[in-house]
């Protein structure tokens, strides 16, 4: 047995390593590790509970929205209010927007380039990735830049910038638009869906939308999305880095009328409801130190010594014992959307890809509706003022799935904040039950050549989940 | 040149605001300056054994180092050590990667307020003892000395934002491009002064209600904030809404208030960020530059004169009452 210790990991969001025993040119088992501790927990103990909107949404430059939701949602929680109808359009176009601009980021900056490497030469897409997406010359890669800047055009309107605003209140938004800035919010959604049709997939966006099927996406051939999907084919992507099959999302979206898409836990083809109190975090294997506890009781006290047994600062949340994926896969399967159903018998890098192309589809659809849907003459902000005393939760889905805050105020200041993201469930490390997290599991298998230091299977894999490390540990 | 970007301990949210440079946008940008991206987290190819290999080719000398940029606070625990941040897959903290690196730049660039002076990533308790690069919060030296200089002669330069803006990186980088970065284009904290030599304050949309001192009670008002809000734009440098952000933003015409992010030590205001703290029912950290007398007896003047168009837009989340210019009356 070998062992490989892949880092800096990079194009992803934040510092990674993964460590890989290799066997008989396979990984036999991996190890990942988030290397880099804060504390935003600890550095919230004590502060005034409103404090909390400015300083989560700095945990992560990329989910900064997602974060901000969040918070907002639990002291929403806490202080038993809600947000004006309106105000969760509002509210969902930002976060809409930030998923949307992520899950780009993601396809041109993070995961396209590996297929430009000499690797793959010989292949007949090779030359045509080549062009569109060598790594910061790409031509596709520009344009995506650039359509992407401008989709932020939206926050620059409702949230004054991106990333860290503190727009998103508990009670509502700061920023009431006009009726002139929503024609021109729609106005720059345009713009973008003619990115998307014009590059990313080539087509009117319902006919990307109207494949129900596996067998219906290996047909698609145009854009940016149809030169993935040969390359994946062809590479047998689809059976690569499958992982635990247990898909879970708090759904997306909170709106007047209930969230936009489902909630729920789907294992082997059931769907089943999702139990908020059944999570929780180990730390057997993490630099932490104290027990495996619910993150309504859990807190955040890092090991000095940094022990033997542990090797990531990240903790393992499990729901109900067990690990969970989390993503615009899972959330599309949730959703029961028929293509992420389809693409769910297969599990692996193709279908993480394909449910975040129907995710951009869905989202720009869902963007347009929304801002049609902004009334500037109704309320975009109640009446909220923090408890003395009280919890709450705040559950949102961010681009790279399911993120909770937990929030505990003990007169008047904050007595406890736990935080369990996207990537803490993907990427944990081993749980009490040595348990490997869902990359970790996802990596079983994946072919290694003898004299490879950095392998491409295991990059394809990593990179399909799209993983934001400063998110992880926070 | 050649530029190497190291991501520390911060939220990459720096890297993603550069992303969104427009006109041109930051690929196109750098290429047309010929600056040759060595390594950047997010968006170069190379990575494990090859990010490696780069890294010590600019450590032994073989690859030149023109510009280090480096995003994210340094934390310094546990018990001094670095180790809450290892740079994976070198087992050595980025704390000393940054000391070995740095000396060896021509310019270093602190990019965003945690590489600057500690930023978010120290607020509170500052549980994995972060600093900056070459400040401390407000006090000069970080992981970097006091007296530490460039072999360009130049500090660190400090690009403080939380996040920073694209321009303000994407200037500075053409600044130095075009050789024209020296000491005299740095302010006190040896940030940039094209964009620290304005306050948040210029050209803030609600410059009419501040004049009046028609304040805003509760977010989403349209008054000014300074009196109720925390917002200290008038306090704190930076051209946001001269430049603004995304097209058009800013944080005031976002309808929240400025916390001063391009400070040292924003992180821990000692009041709530969105909360002015006030003594008798007067806001502590008025103008700084204005005797205090002068402001209270300007502003209890004004108060009084408020026009009721302002008074009510004030309290309002929507122009109320609009202006009528006198020509224009029938």
């Amino acid at each position: 047995m070998t062992q490989l210790v892949v880092g800096p990991f990079n194009r992803v969001e934040g510092d990674l390593e993964v460590r890989l025993d290799v066997q008989d040119g396979a990984v036999e088992a991996a190890y990942a590790n988030s290397p880099l501790f804060r504390g935003f927990e600890k550095m919230l103990a004590g502060a005034d509970p409103r404090d909390a909107l400015t300083i989560t949404p700095r945990i992560c430059g990329i989910c900064s929205i997602s974060q901000s939701v969040a918070a907002a949602l639990a002291l929403a929680d806490a202080a038993k209010v809600e947000m004006p109808q309106q105000a969760k359009l509002a509210a969902a176009v930002l976060h809409g927007v930030e998923n949307l601009a992520d899950h780009i980021t993601h396809f041109y900056l993070f995961f396209m380039p590996d297929f430009a490497r000499p690797a793959y030469e010989g292949h007949d897409w090779y030359d045509e990735v080549v062009t569109r997406f060598t790594a910061t010359r790409g031509t596709s890669q520009k344009a995506a830049l650039d359509a992407r800047a401008r989709l932020f055009h939206i926050t620059g309107v409702l949230g004054g910038k991106w990333p860290h605003t503190l727009a998103i209140q508990p009670a509502g938004v700061t920023r009431a638009p006009t009726a002139a800035e929503r024609v021109r919010m729609l106005s720059t959604l345009k713009g973008f869906r003619r990115f998307l049709e014009a590059h990313l997939f080539g087509a009117p966006l319902e006919d990307f939308l109207a494949l129900e099927s596996r067998a219906d996406l290996a047909t698609w051939r145009t854009g940016d999305a149809g030169l993935f999907l040969r390359a994946a084919q062809e590479l047998g992507l689809d059976g690569l880095g499958v992982g635990p099959r247990r898909y879970l999302s708090y759904g997306a979206y909170p709106m007047a009328s209930g969230r936009t898409t489902r909630a729920g836990l789907w294992v082997d083809g059931q769907m089943g409801a999702f139990d908020p109190t059944s999570i929780v975090e180990h730390v057997s294997r993490s630099w932490m130190t104290g027990a495996a506890a619910h993150p309504f009781e859990g807190y955040t006290d890092p090991d000095e010594d940094m022990s033997e047994t542990g090797y990531s600062w990240c903790k393992a949340p499990r729901l109900d014992g067990l690990t969970a994926e989390v993503g615009a896969l899972a959330r599309g399967i949730v959703d029961g959307h028929p293509l992420a159903l389809s693409v769910a018998a297969d599990g692996g890098v193709a279908a993480r890809i394909a449910g975040r192309l129907l995710e951009i589809a869905r989202t720009q659809i869902w963007l347009e509706e929304w801002v049609t849907a902004l009334d500037p003459a109704q309320r975009f902000m109640g009446e909220f003022e923090v408890p003395k005393d009280g919890r709450g939760a705040g559950l949102v889905e961010a681009a790279r799935g399911s993120l909770g805050h937990w929030l505990t105020i003990e007169d008047g200041r904050i007595a406890n904040y736990q935080i369990i993201a996207p990537t803490t469930w993907n990427f944990s490390p081993r749980d009490e039950n040595d348990a490997p997290g869902p990359l970790e599991a996802a990596l079983v298998g994946a072919p290694v050549a003898a004299c490879d230091k950095t392998p491409l299977s295991v990059q394809h894999i990593v990179r399909s989940f799209d993983p934001c490390m400063v998110c992880t540990v926070h | 040149m050649n530029l190497l970007w190291l991501q520390s301990a911060g939220c990459g949210g720096c890297t993603m605001s550069l992303l969104c440079a427009e006109d041109p946008n930051v690929l196109d940008l750098l290429e047309d300056a010929g600056i040759h991206i060595l390594w950047h987290p997010a968006i170069s190819e190379a990575t494990g054994d090859e990010a490696r290999t780069l890294l010590e080719d600019v450590r032994s000398g073989a690859a030149k180092l023109d510009i280090l940029c480096v995003e994210g606070s340094i934390v310094t625990g546990p018990k001094g050590t670095g180790r809450y941040h290892i740079l994976s897959g070198t087992g050595r903290p980025m704390l000393d990667w940054v000391r070995e690196l740095a000396p060896l730049a021509e310019h270093v660039l602190a990019v965003g307020t945690c590489a600057a002076f500690g930023g978010i990533t120290a607020a509170g308790s500052n549980p994995a003892s972060a600093v900056g690069l070459q400040y401390d919060g407000g006090l000069l030296g970080g992981v970097l000395p006091a007296d530490f200089r460039t072999t360009s002669g130049l500090p660190v330069v400090n690009i403080a934002g939380c996040p920073t803006h694209p321009d303000w990186v994407t200037e500075t980088l053409l600044l130095i491009v075009a050789g024209a970065m020296d000491a005299d284009m740095l302010d006190d904290l040896q940030r940039p002064k094209f964009y620290a030599e304005h306050l948040i304050h210029h050209a803030c949309p609600k410059n009419e209600f501040y004049e009046y001192k028609a304040s805003a009670r509760k977010l989403s008002e349209m008054g000014c904030m300074m009196e109720h809000l925390g917002c200290v734009g008038t306090q704190a440098v930076g051209d946001c809404n001269i430049r603004t952000w995304n097209g058009g933003g800013s944080c005031t015409r976002g309808g929240y208030p400025c916390i001063a992010c391009t400070s040292p030590e924003f992180e821990n205001p000692r009041h709530a960020f969105t909360e002015t703290p006030k003594v008798a029912g007067i806001p502590v950290g008025l103008p700084s530059d204005m005797p205090k007398a002068w402001f209270m007896a300007l502003a209890s003047l004004s108060k009084a004169a408020t026009p009721d168009r302002i008074s009510r837009n004030a309290s309002a989340d929507r122009i109320e009452v609009a202006p009528k210019p006198k020509r224009e009356r029938p």
